[in-house]
């Protein structure tokens, strides 16, 4: 038996698909967010310099990782989208824009709010924090950028050169605690062993993973209205049971 | 037909822009005022202070030269697309990242190189000492070509799109910012007593890296506007 690898890279066979996989990414997202974030506000115990305050890092460390990541992985398939010419990638990537943003977002707020208690200020130029807002404003250029071409083909294009060109800043932003010297603690989790409590860690994996299932969710929900909007015109949307009542 | 060599073609190219904007001077003016416009108001607003000024000297010289070289960005390619002489470069058999390297020179040429040769006499409203002066040249002489090879990647992306003015500059400000901090940190770096190296070595690995990289960009970043 021959298996057909493309068979979901059309956006015909990727929506019913993705219909299936929203309630499962997002019921998990759920249960995982609710179990980490008990784990990270009753089990972990205070820590003995920032006391309550550090719990925060149980939404912002997630969400900075997620941020970076998700331009990532954004660019990936919009590099996919001008190199293959594969109209689902293209898609994936305007639909991953808006997530990507919001986590970003999120990380400057809770960072804001960390940042008062613990540095005395809402906001510092320390690298990191402008790294990060560098970031919100590359996504915002993406999706600016997407959102003025009214051809959705040249659209797609144009905003994948550009997302291309500003994953050159992703590890910037990665290295630029080693290149500046600043103010923003050095990584505490290492991959030799970390000075973390055990539950502050599975809490903070938990949230982290359950992050990344939402954005998996979520990005999946938004693409299957992209799909329907750009395929508009053709048969098989007519012929769909929520389009047709 | 003799065929030009890459040097030929660059100079063909760069000649060519410099004749046309040399027709319209006030293109060219309009951005060095703006610039001493920027700079000039900021003692307005801060305060005529001189220690302070001194110390905010290469910072408001460095953001004042981002922002006059966006406002030109939008001329680099349009008047070209307007009259279809893009078209006719695109089809040309010449390289197209040549022709376009060419643009972006002689856009360095008009809106970078005026900018560096005003920034000493603006220094001197900031009390800026001689040394700090030299090193700010040095620093704009290797960051301001920068801007304008990054510039041209936002500028062949938005062509003829609606509100391309102000879409540019959202695109390309982020990308320019390596730029700005090391360009800045160079004349701090020699206004504090420590050696400029390092931030004019960065910046030089920035214009060599945007040299290679940004012309074959823009070019397909033409092809695909132009689709």
């Amino acid at each position: 038996m021959t298996i057909n690898w493309f068979k979901y890279s059309a956006p015909s066979t990727f929506y019913g698909l993705a219909g299936k996989l929203v309630p499962w990414f997002a019921w998990l997202s759920a249960i995982l967010f609710a179990t980490g974030l008990y784990i990270g506000f009753f089990v972990a115990p205070t820590d003995a310099v920032q006391s309550e305050a550090y719990r925060i890092i149980f939404i912002h460390v997630p969400a900075s990782i997620m941020s970076m990541f998700l331009y990532l992985i954004m660019a990936g398939y919009a590099a996919l989208g001008l190199v293959f010419n594969t109209r689902l990638s293209s898609m994936m990537a305007s639909a991953l824009a808006p997530t990507g943003a919001l986590f970003a977002f999120i990380s400057l707020w809770t960072g804001a709010l960390w940042g008062k208690p613990m540095w005395g200020a809402w906001w510092v130029w320390d690298a990191r924090l402008t790294s990060e807002l560098i970031l919100l404003f590359l996504y915002f250029g993406f999706i600016a950028l997407h959102a003025s071409i009214d051809d959705p083909r040249r659209a797609d294009r144009a905003s994948a050169l550009l997302a291309i060109l500003g994953s050159v800043n992703v590890p910037i932003i990665y290295f630029s605690v080693k290149w500046w010297n600043t103010l923003h603690q050095g990584s505490t989790v290492k991959f030799t062993g970390t000075s973390m409590h055990v539950a502050m860690q599975q809490a903070m994996f938990i949230t982290l993973t359950a992050c990344w299932l939402y954005a998996i969710a979520i990005t999946l929900a938004r693409v299957r209205s992209i799909i329907l909007e750009r395929e508009r015109n053709t048969q098989w949307v007519d012929e769909l049971p929520e389009v047709r009542s | 037909m003799n065929r030009l060599s890459l040097f030929g073609l660059l100079r063909l190219v760069i000649n060519r822009d410099l004749m046309l904007a040399m027709r319209r001077r006030a293109d060219v003016l309009t951005t060095l005022i703006f610039f001493v416009m920027v700079v000039s108001l900021f003692p307005l607003g801060v305060g005529p202070e001189l220690g302070m000024l001194r110390k905010m000297a290469p910072g408001v010289v460095w953001v004042a030269a981002l922002l006059a070289s966006m406002l030109s960005l939008g001329r680099m390619f349009s008047a070209d697309y307007l009259d279809g002489t893009l078209e006719q470069m695109l089809l040309a058999p010449q390289s197209l990242s040549v022709l376009v390297l060419g643009k972006i020179l002689a856009h360095w040429m008009l809106s970078g190189l005026p900018l560096v040769l005003m920034a000493p006499v603006l220094g001197l409203q900031f009390d800026m000492s001689v040394q700090s002066l030299w090193v700010l040249i040095a620093s704009l002489l290797l960051g301001t070509p920068v801007l304008s090879m990054i510039g041209a990647v936002g500028a062949a992306l938005t062509l003829g799109l609606r509100g391309g003015g102000v879409l540019v500059s959202l695109l390309v400000l982020p990308l320019c910012i390596p730029v700005l901090i090391f360009g800045t940190g160079a004349v701090e770096a020699v206004a504090s007593g420590m050696s400029v190296a390092s931030h004019l070595s960065l910046l030089g690995a920035l214009l060599v890296l945007a040299l290679v990289f940004t012309p074959w960009v823009t070019a397909q970043a033409l092809r695909i506007s132009m689709e």
